[in-house]
């Protein structure tokens, strides 16, 4: 018999989250405490899941337009406005999509050929390279820099750029670092972007969780909404991870064509969730709010335990999550994290389970209660300091 | 800054000044003063504890009472809800707008002393017009919290 498989699907490396998802479960000890979660810990607020209960009372349980239901485009587009200044056109201009995660798949096969190369920072979230892969480009990976709090250099981005580069994958706010990019930030590489005539990517689905100012969009950037895919959806920002429902916004030129991929593909993303979404624009606002006041409770809580405990980290403004390194304790990401978890119960995830430059990291989330982050906090804390004895 | 403390406070008056100062990013020296001038100002008015006591062997009756009366001249509703609310017994009284004017949040200990209360003190008040009793059977939220909410994390324990 022949090789069934694809090469390229075989070359491609499982998630380094699926390793350590494992090694956690296996232990299977109800004593462990994970702070390995990418999720909220709310649940979707309840007028939210009400709305998806009417509609499935109602019997809306049939496909939708491909695209999403029109209402629910037009409400992307308001809330959009509303919150980030920015205008799409709701009939060709904004695709609904099973969470963003395929918003990114979809896009890069919309705009890559063989050969082209893809820009994907990292750290960052474990399935922009994989795509880009699959879609027949060439990842080219940025290491960004703890000393730039993990931010995109003009300078670094430059650095990458050949005559190959097509896209640039832009995920901010960061999972797993935490970091964001400022206005600044964002014109010093808009300048790149245009010198080479590059396209965006922009995976913002972390927009809502930014902690010192409002987030901006690179396509907010003057001469750079023309060149971005924005990516955005509701798992974050509303709590609704299983609802499973994103969406991508952009010019007609890209749209279409993601569109197409999306129609053969998927259908249409799942109806009750859209309905659902529906509410959540409309009347979630205060949910968000409260929602964001109690991770930066949080974010401020670990900051300053961190310090407390003499573990190097810088402030991370969005996401929620906290990357403090761990090099001056001489072991890698993995031995930390192995150790913490068989030591003392605790589990968070290497750094570099989302690329090589976060190997010396740690991902930890703050998507769990203050009262579950003590608990948590003081085991590292005593692991700490059995590693550095006063 | 009044609103965060008092948002964070509401739900838990026994958190730890300094955690709450760290939280809130406030120096717990602020938070502090802050604390006691909502005090003084009568903002803050207790620091109580939610207690389900269907859990505990105490026996309690709780009745919500709705109470129709005669305002007073010059005094409107008041001189009358402090005469109710002047009884230990009494938990709570609001003032209601629609069909009836107070309503009387009682605790007791046994059926027969909150009917008793109703009868005796409560009817016999001059202003009061009539009275109905609405006894608790079941307490399912009170003060935003569910009392017997299972606590488990539906999440997986990592993902990306």
């Amino acid at each position: 018999m022949r090789n069934p498989l694809s090469k390229t699907i075989v070359e491609i490396k499982p998630s380094g989250i699926r390793k350590y998802f494992d090694i956690v479960s296996e232990m299977n000890d109800p004593d462990v405490i994970s702070l390995g979660v990418g999720e909220p810990d709310f649940e979707t607020p309840w007028h939210i899941r009400d709305e998806g209960i009417y509609s499935l009372e109602k019997g809306r349980t049939f496909y939708t337009a491909n695209a999403g239901l029109l209402e629910l485009r037009e409400e992307i587009n308001r809330y959009l406005n509303r919150r980030f200044a920015l205008n799409y056109d709701p009939k060709d201009g904004i695709l609904v999509t099973v969470g963003g995660s395929e918003a990114i798949d979809i896009a890069l096969r919309a705009m890559v050929d063989p050969g082209d190369e893809v820009i994907i920072p990292q750290p960052s979230y474990v399935s922009y390279e994989p795509c880009a892969v699959l879609a027949g480009a060439k990842p080219v990976i940025i290491e960004l820099k703890n000393e730039n709090q993990f931010r995109l250099t003009a300078a670094e981005l430059e650095a990458a750029v050949t005559d190959k580069t097509k896209v640039l994958i832009l995920p901010f706010p960061n999972n797993p670092t935490g970091a964001i990019m400022e206005r600044k930030d964002l014109e010093e590489i808009a300048k790149v972007i245009e010198k080479h005539d590059l396209f965006v990517l922009s995976d913002e689905i972390y927009a809502e969780l930014c902690y010192t100012e409002k987030h901006i969009s690179i396509a907010n950037i003057p001469g750079m909404w023309e060149r971005t895919i924005l990516i955005n959806g509701f798992s974050k920002s509303y709590a609704m991870t299983g609802w499973r429902l994103g969406y991508a916004c952009g010019p007609k030129q890209i749209i279409e064509q993601m569109y197409k991929i999306h129609q053969f593909c998927i259908m249409c993303a799942p109806t009750t969730s859209q309905y659902a979404a529906i509410d959540a624009l409309k009347n979630g606002d205060a949910d968000v709010q409260m929602m964001r006041d109690s991770y930066n409770q949080r974010r401020r809580y670990l900051v300053n335990a961190f310090q407390e405990m003499g573990l190097e980290c810088f402030e991370p403004f969005g996401a929620f999550y906290i990357f403090p390194c761990v090099k001056q304790f001489g072991m890698t990401s993995d031995e930390f994290a192995s150790r913490l978890l068989h030591e003392e119960k605790l589990a968070v995830v290497p750094g570099n389970a989302f690329g090589d430059s976060g190997e010396g990291f740690l991902r930890i989330s703050y998507a769990y209660s203050l009262e579950k982050l003590k608990v948590a906090i003081e085991r590292l804390r005593r692991f700490v300091e059995r590693l550095q004895p006063k | 800054m009044r609103e965060q403390i008092l948002s964070i406070i509401e739900k838990n008056s026994r958190i730890d000044l300094h955690e709450l100062a760290v939280i809130l990013g406030m120096e717990e020296a602020d938070v502090v003063n802050e604390m006691e001038q909502m005090e003084k100002e009568g903002i803050i008015c207790g620091y109580h504890t939610l207690i389900d006591w269907e859990k505990t062997s105490v026996e309690k009756v709780n009745a919500l009472i709705e109470v129709r009366v005669t305002p007073q001249r010059g005094k409107g509703f008041d001189s009358i809800a402090e005469r109710i609310y002047k009884y230990p017994e009494v938990h709570a009284v609001y003032l209601i707008s629609g069909g009836y004017d107070l309503l009387v949040s009682l605790e007791g200990k046994t059926l027969k002393e909150v009917s008793n209360f109703v009868s005796d003190k409560l009817s016999t008040l001059e202003t009061v017009i009539s009275t109905a009793t609405h006894f608790i059977l079941k307490k399912y939220k009170d003060h935003g919290t569910v009392l017997d909410k299972k606590q488990s994390d539906e999440r997986m324990q990592v993902t990306p």
